[in-house]
């Protein structure tokens, strides 16, 4: 099977694989410290559901403390290949993986990789708010306590600069004890990036992290994405153009599994490289 | 189909649908008014003085002086009942031998009844069997009573081709010309003075053990071997079930093995009881030998044994329904899969689990066949939670069958029988409620 996958990329080779390493770092301005080293690197990565190959070959860095914005028209694989960073994917009975993703020098699928760790150190944020039907605290606090903290006061601590990173320590101050769901859309986002960063990821996933909530909710959690950006590596799904052009650094474009085009986000929204990025960010598809 | 034919197939089921659940609603009327008032008739009825001196005697309840002044109320009325018998005895030496002994037969019979209703007649031998030492507890009963006192049953059976006809017959008349005619209006007249029935609420039925084979008495060796086989049961069946559902859910591959566990569970669901009762006889007392006969632990495993796949399935419904996003984000967070199952899935299926397991509970408490062979006993003292390894028990669901159709005075204790089905309904009804309020508490606490 897997040889049939390759025969069939191959022919595509041509056209992407030239793109995908040429990453430059952004203007002095907008440059952040220590950050721009390959933080996770995709060799000849592709991703299957069962004879299906979702994600075809990807050759790409993502770089460390930058933010990166992954767009491309529904199905394309953009989710799977997020999923696939922290091996979510690996709930999905049929889903497998070839070739290389190596995280920080460590092979994300090596076989002695413990992907419970990993998991702790790439934090993902999901399109659909998802708390635990338990109290605020006990949400933010559920990561600390699988790593071992019990002490009320060092939790109390991490509850609230994970909630204060996240732009809701003021509205919930007063309710921690409160069931989460009994907050409203953009608040429980906001409380899942915080529940995310409780457990001091050093990649920050966000698929689709806007697409269920309203404007207002939705430029909080793009001032958020901004505040993080520099001490985080993030990487985030978007349908939203816009969004990706305001909050991303760089912009990889996923058409039909193939990595099309990978640049600085704004070379890749003013002049792309590729016929298909210029159709789809000029909306001629979508 | 146009909107006028759409409008009446609506009426038409909206009206068969309703005649349906009215139906339902009247059979189980028919089915369950009988049963509540039959029931609280062994708890709340007329007592009579003999039921208030067992009840002294024999559990120490009630009042002694009380007691002492009503007793010294009735004395007089029954020794004047006593008295006129002990003429006629005189009188009877004085008839000629044939018509001596067509007496001394008729007035056996009255005295049987005189001591049934005020217990023995002075100058008999102290009887043995406790139900002889008292006389009649209950007053509808003592009017039963009075009524066969007053009256000979006879037969007619003239007409050979019907069955024989019942009439009465004035026991009176069989007396007349004797001292003895005097006793029958005596008695009708003073059988209240003599029993001093009192509206009794009788708590004791659910609280006390029976005497002498449920003639008197309440019925907590029942009531306690029910709890007992149920709980028992559920101690096995209840972790058992949840972590098999914990392994079909999120363990199991989905291979043959698997779907032949699957199909295994729901037969084993729909197998009479009966079949798990001959099992559980078979297996757990004659090979296994967890008891050298039947026992509590026997019943308990058998029980367990039945309701194991509908806990298995109620429970899988109850994991498989929790949101996959619960289990998305703990794992994302840098959970294990155990972890999350134990701190995520299963809180947010406990509702559903618990109503499962509590449901079962309350089956469990009502079979019969399955502990017909390993556990239950028709007439056995209450027994002590140190005993249930070895111990067979009494229980509702048996006795209430046994005391129907084997006890030698099957129809003395209706109300016992009544008693024992409103206690058995009770329990289940009580256990489903909690299930329901239980499951209401825990759902709002995970809604917020
Ligand atoms: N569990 C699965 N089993 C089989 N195929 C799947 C599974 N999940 C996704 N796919 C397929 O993989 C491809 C990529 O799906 P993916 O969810 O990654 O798309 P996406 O780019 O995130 O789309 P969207 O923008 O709609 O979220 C699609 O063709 C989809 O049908
Ligand atoms: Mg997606």
């Amino acid at each position: 099977m897997q040889m049939t996958a390759e025969a069939k990329s191959s022919n595509q080779s041509a056209s992407k694989s030239g793109a995908s390493r040429e990453i430059f770092l952004p203007p002095e301005r907008d440059r952040v410290k220590d950050g721009g080293k390959p933080h996770l690197s995709a060799k000849n990565f592709s991703i299957f559901y069962g004879d299906f190959e979702a994600v075809k070959k990807i050759e790409a860095d993502i770089l460390s403390k930058y933010v990166t914005a992954i767009i491309g028209p529904s199905g394309c694989g953009k989710s799977t290949f997020l999923r696939a960073i922290n091996r979510m994917n690996d709930l999905i009975p049929s889903c497998y993986t070839s070739g290389s993703l190596m995280f920080d020098g460590e092979d994300v699928y090596g076989k002695y990789t413990d992907e419970v760790q990993l998991r702790r150190k790439i934090g993902m944020v999901f399109q659909k708010p998802n708390p635990f039907p338990k109290s605020i605290f006990d949400n933010i606090a559920y990561g600390p306590r699988l790593q071992g903290v019990k002490e009320k006061k060092v939790l109390d601590e991490i509850v609230e600069k994970s909630l204060r990173k996240a732009a809701l320590w003021d509205e919930v101050k007063d309710r921690l004890d409160k069931n989460a769901l009994g907050l409203s859309g953009g608040q429980q986002q906001r409380l899942c990036v915080a529940r995310t960063l409780a457990v001091e990821p050093e990649i920050l996933l966000l698929d689709e992290p806007t697409s269920a909530l309203d404007p207002k909710s939705t430029a909080k959690i793009e001032d958020l994405i901004e505040e993080l950006r520099g001490s985080y590596t993030i990487a985030i799904v978007t349908h939203n153009m816009q969004q990706a052009s305001r909050v991303s650094d760089y912009t990889m474009f996923f058409y039909e599994g193939d990595l099309v085009e990978y640049a600085p986000t704004k070379q890749l929204f003013t002049n792309p490289r590729d016929q298909v990025t210029e159709d789809y960010i000029t909306g001629r598809f979508s | 189909m146009n909107i006028g034919t759409r409008k009446i197939l609506d009426r038409s089921f909206t009206a068969v649908g309703l005649t349906s659940i009215l139906l339902m609603a009247l059979a189980l009327l028919v089915v369950v008014v009988p049963i509540v008032s039959g029931g609280i008739g062994a708890i709340f009825f007329k007592g009579t003085i003999e039921h208030r001196k067992l009840q002294l005697r024999e559990f120490d309840n009630g009042n002694r002086e009380v007691l002492d002044r009503q007793i010294a109320e009735s004395e007089p009325y029954r020794q004047e009942v006593f008295r006129m018998l002990d003429a006629f005895a005189a009188e009877l030496e004085t008839f000629e031998p044939t018509r001596k002994r067509e007496y001394s037969s008729k007035v056996s019979s009255v005295k049987d009844i005189v001591s049934h209703l005020l217990g023995p007649v002075p100058g008999e031998p102290e009887p043995i069997l406790l139900r002889f030492q008292y006389g009649t507890t209950r007053w509808e009963k003592a009017e039963e009573s009075l009524h066969d006192l007053m009256f000979v049953t006879k037969w007619d059976t003239s007409n050979p081709e019907e069955m024989g006809k019942q009439y009465f017959v004035p026991r009176v008349d069989e007396f007349a010309g004797t001292s003895l005619a005097a006793l029958f209006p005596y008695i009708e007249e003073n059988l209240e003075k003599m029993l001093l029935p009192e509206q009794t609420f009788y708590w004791g039925f659910l609280t006390e053990r029976s005497l002498d084979a449920h003639i008197f008495g309440g019925v907590w060796a029942e009531i306690q071997g029910t709890l007992f086989l149920a709980i028992g049961a559920m101690l096995f069946a209840f972790p058992m079930g949840v972590i098999a559902a914990i392994y079909f859910t999120e363990y199991a591959r989905e291979n043959v093995f698997t779907s032949i566990l699957r199909s295994a569970n729901s037969t084993l669901a729909g197998v009479p009881s009966i079949v798990f009762g001959l099992f559980g006889l078979a297996f757990f007392i004659n090979t296994i030998k967890v008891s050298d006969s039947k026992s509590v632990l026997a019943g308990s495993l058998t029980l367990a044994i039945m309701i194991l796949p509908t806990i298995i399935r109620a429970a899988e419904e109850a994991i498989l329904s929790v949101p996959k996003t619960y289990k998305e984000a703990s794992i994302g967070l840098g959970s294990t899969k155990w972890r999350t199952i134990v701190t995520v899935i299963l809180p947010a299926a406990l509702p559903g689990i618990i109503t499962g397991g509590i449901i079962s509970l309350g089956r469990a408490a009502g079979e019969t066949a399955p502990i017909i062979f390993t556990a239950a006993v028709s007439v056995g003292a209450t027994i002590g939670l140190g005993d249930v390894l070895t111990s067979p028990t009494p229980a509702l669901s048996w006795n209430i069958y046994n005391l129907a159709s084997e006890h030698e005075a099957a129809n003395e204790i209706r109300h016992v029988q009544y008693g024992m089905v409103l206690a058995l309904i009770s329990i289940v009804l009580l256990l489903n409620l909690s299930a329901i309020l239980l499951r209401a508490r825990i759902s709002k606490k995970l809604k917020g």
